[in-house]
């Protein structure tokens, strides 16, 4: 129960944090369909970054400042990466969809160019390393403690640094979107941008910040998938989770709290899909594996969240509130 | 702008369908450069890599098959690359059909994975010794295109019925179609798959049924390749869906509801059917395009899928932005995209880069076709400069078109940096 407690957690996080991501973009009123893309870009560049750190002995050592450096990295390659959105988006108000499609593809596409050019392969795998005393190390693994009790023991064995800075980090930017002056002035430009403008707000600076804060959580979120979840290799491709957070965001209906409720709910089904074969539940002393016992192919597991997206999305349909301006390009001049 | 369009061009340029062609061009040759500049990129920091190879490089990339060397081999890979643009252009048609209706069709990859299950379930199933293989084929088209009807239409239905945007629809049923293809394959044990040729990873090749499309010597003609006649069938059907589009009320429709589905309601159109319709229709197209495939006879289907999708369904969205989402023009950009792709992998085996400077170039042009509506007013604007720098004057003698179109796409340039 613990064990499938912590995989739920680690599967919901990147989900939390790109699904957040989307949420910023979209507030601002840029649509932001290249979460997907911005994840892959920010593993790959993340993940170069370990490795070429993890060249110098004293970042094996310091194996969680590594882990950290790369994320800091892959958050700036993240929000860089979508100026290329933002820029086409807000200054020559081409088509949003469009423009983030392009980016999916452009991804992978410079990030296997790269990784193959100069690794020989078509994927970057973090591997394990020796440091300075001989040990071979794991990627960014932390053990804090496994004498906690069963609460504890959810929360700091074997947990991963990337999970409490990402629910920080999320907890952080909820309240700053709310709480400050200009997460309002961000959301307004989201709703009638016009009327943001008649007030003074500088729309266009407004929808840079959403979309590159977007593009940082969501080159973050990528990394954190690799290292936490894809077994640290950066492939160009994350298995669809920035599209599957794109569906969470809207499944959360534009806010913080619904889209921690959705990240959780579908980071849990996802995780269902890869180790159902192993959660046992103690019956009568014995442990028994129900879902393995059913003999249902993994495909199905696979299915579930996918069909429960649609289930859900056709459901609270009629209550989603999308904001108003979304991928509408602003026009200073429109009524 | 630094000097005057000449009147001729300006002529030109006044033709909508020849600026957006102007415009694809553009779009095109931007992604030319940058994929070039990223290969230059790549010379500085990889030792082994010489600036002479970025420079032969992208010559290799934009020769697609013709740079594949020897005469017979040009001839290969030109009949390889012809068919495989056959699922590339019923792709392109499945996305160029739904932005016409005002829907954005991300799912062709999953109505590509639901035709060619149909597809193999049905040429693999039926005793060629019992039903003639022709009928055997006409029969695996249809329940292919049928399965790709059925299954574009849920993300209409999603749409029209409950307004949830179709994009997350199909991304969902992308990667439930891709499970399901896997669960199916998976389910019934060796029946299908390639036992005999030890390939477990993929299906039987529909010729072990005696099941092909019909080559009529075109395979001989292009020295041994794939080469069949399902590549003027798909030319026939963008034909056919160009004039659906343009010359029949149901096209027009269609159109109508895709620029305002409020007014298109208030003049009497069923706006929920014809939504439905285009992304049933266009589900049909991207799994006729995967049936023409697979039909081929000496394919192998990966059927194990279930974290790939495969890459014509996507590739069928810059095919159909390219063509400005004009059925014919899909013809021509489909076969363009499989060109640079063949170029790709021509650059793969013979210089130290790789095949994944297709998908960038590719990537690219398609960033820039998304502000191809600057471009296109750009231009326009360029025309209405000119005729009234220099109205109404005979043509002028052509070669002020060479530098000056270098002048449009500079400008061009300009304003996407």
């Amino acid at each position: 129960m613990i064990f499938l407690i912590q995989k739920t957690l680690i599967f919901t996080i990147p989900l939390l944090i790109v699904a957040l991501a989307g949420m910023y973009a979209e507030r601002s009123g840029i649509i932001n369909i290249a979460l997907d893309g911005l994840m892959i870009f920010g593993a790959f560049v993340g993940a170069l970054a370990a490795l070429l750190l993890r060249k110098n002995p004293f970042f094996v050592d310091h194996n969680q400042l590594t882990f950290l450096l790369a994320m800091l990295v892959a958050a700036i390659a993240g929000a860089l990466f979508s100026l290329l959105l933002s820029f086409s988006a807000i200054r020559l108000k081409a088509d949003q969809t469009i423009g983030g499609t392009a980016l999916n593809m452009l991804a992978p596409a410079i990030a296997l160019l790269i990784i193959k050019v100069f690794f020989t392969k078509d994927m970057l795998e973090m591997e394990r390393a020796a440091d300075s005393s001989g040990t071979m190390k794991d990627f960014g693994f932390v053990i804090l403690h496994d004498d906690l009790g069963p609460v504890g023991r959810i929360f700091f064995d074997k947990a991963y640094i990337s999970t409490f800075l990402a629910a920080g980090l999320f907890i952080v930017l909820s309240i700053f979107i709310y709480k400050t002056k200009t997460g309002l002035r961000l959301r307004s430009c989201g709703e009638h941008p016009q009327a943001a403008a008649s007030v003074g707000i500088d729309v266009i600076r407004m929808r840079y910040l959403g979309t590159t804060i977007s593009g940082a959580l969501a080159g973050l979120g990528g990394y954190i998938y690799i290292a936490t979840v894809a077994n640290g290799t950066a492939s160009g491709a994350v298995a669809g989770m920035g599209f599957l957070a794109l569906a969470i965001m809207i499944f959360g209906n534009w806010k913080p709290l619904g889209i921690a409720l959705g990240a959780l709910l579908f980071g849990f089904l996802k995780c269902l899909g890869v180790i159902y074969a192993q959660i046992s539940i103690p019956i009568r002393g014995q442990d028994v594996y129900i879902l393995r016992d059913l003999d249902l192919p993994m495909y199905f597991y696979n299915l579930i969240p996918y069909v429960a997206v649609l289930i859900v999305l056709a459901f609270t349909s009629g209550s989603s509130r999308a904001p108003k301006a979304e991928g509408i390009p602003y026009d200073k001049g429109a009524r | 702008m630094k000097n005057s369009v000449p009147p001729s061009q300006a002529g030109v340029l006044k033709n909508a369908s020849a600026r957006s062609i102007l415009a694809a061009l553009i779009c095109i040759l931007g992604g030319l450069v940058v994929g070039f500049l990223v290969l230059l990129l790549l010379t500085v920091f990889a030792e082994d890599i010489s600036v002479a190879e970025a420079f032969s490089g992208i010559v290799i990339v934009l020769g697609g098959p013709f740079s594949g060397g020897s005469a017979q081999d040009i001839l290969f890979q030109m009949g390889n690359m012809l068919f495989q643009s056959t699922p590339l252009i019923l792709t392109g048609l499945s996305v160029a059909l739904a932005f016409n209706t005002g829907l954005f069709n991300i799912g062709a990859a999953g109505q590509y994975l639901m035709g060619a299950m149909g597809a193999l379930l049905v040429s693999l199933s039926i005793p060629t010794t019992v039903v003639p293989a022709a009928i055997v084929w006409i029969l695996a088209l249809l329940a292919g295109t049928l399965l790709g009807v059925l299954w574009g239409a849920i993300p209409g239905f999603f749409k029209a019925r409950f307004s949830v945007n179709e994009v997350i629809v199909c991304i969902m049923t992308n990667w439930i179609a891709a499970n399901i293809v896997s669960w199916v394959f998976k389910s019934t044990g060796d029946r299908f798959i390639n036992v005999a040729e030890t390939k477990v990873n993929f299906i039987r090749k529909t010729a072990s049924n005696g099941v092909a499309t019909a080559t009529l010597g075109l395979d001989k003609l292009f020295a041994g390749s794939y080469m069949d006649i399902s590549l003027f069938i798909a030319i026939l059907i963008a034909v056919v869906l160009y004039v659906i589009l343009n010359r029949t009320t149901f096209g027009y429709e269609l159109k109508a509801c895709g620029y305002n589905k409020f007014a298109s309601r208030y003049a009497g159109m069923n706006e929920q059917r014809n939504i439905i319709l285009s992304m049933a229709l266009a589900g049909g197209l991207a799994a006729c395009g995967a049936a023409f495939w697979c039909l081929n006879g000496a394919q192998d289907f990966k059927w194990d899928t279930y974290l790939t999708l495969p890459a014509d369904g996507f590739n069928g969205i810059p095919v159909a932005l390219l063509a400005s989402n004009n059925p014919i023009g899909v013809i021509f950009s489909a076969i363009f995209l499989k060109h640079i792709t063949v170029g790709g992998s021509n650059l793969a085996a013979q210089t130290s880069f790789n095949e994944y400077v297709s998908p960038l170039i590719i990537a690219v042009i398609i960033y820039f076709s998304s502000f191809s509506k600057l471009i296109k007013d750009l231009l326009l604007r360029r025309m209405t400069k000119a005729q009234h720098a220099a109205p109404a004057q005979p043509a002028d003698p052509p070669p002020a078109a060479g530098p000056d179109k270098g002048a449009a796409d500079e400008d061009a340039k300009t304003k996407e940096e």
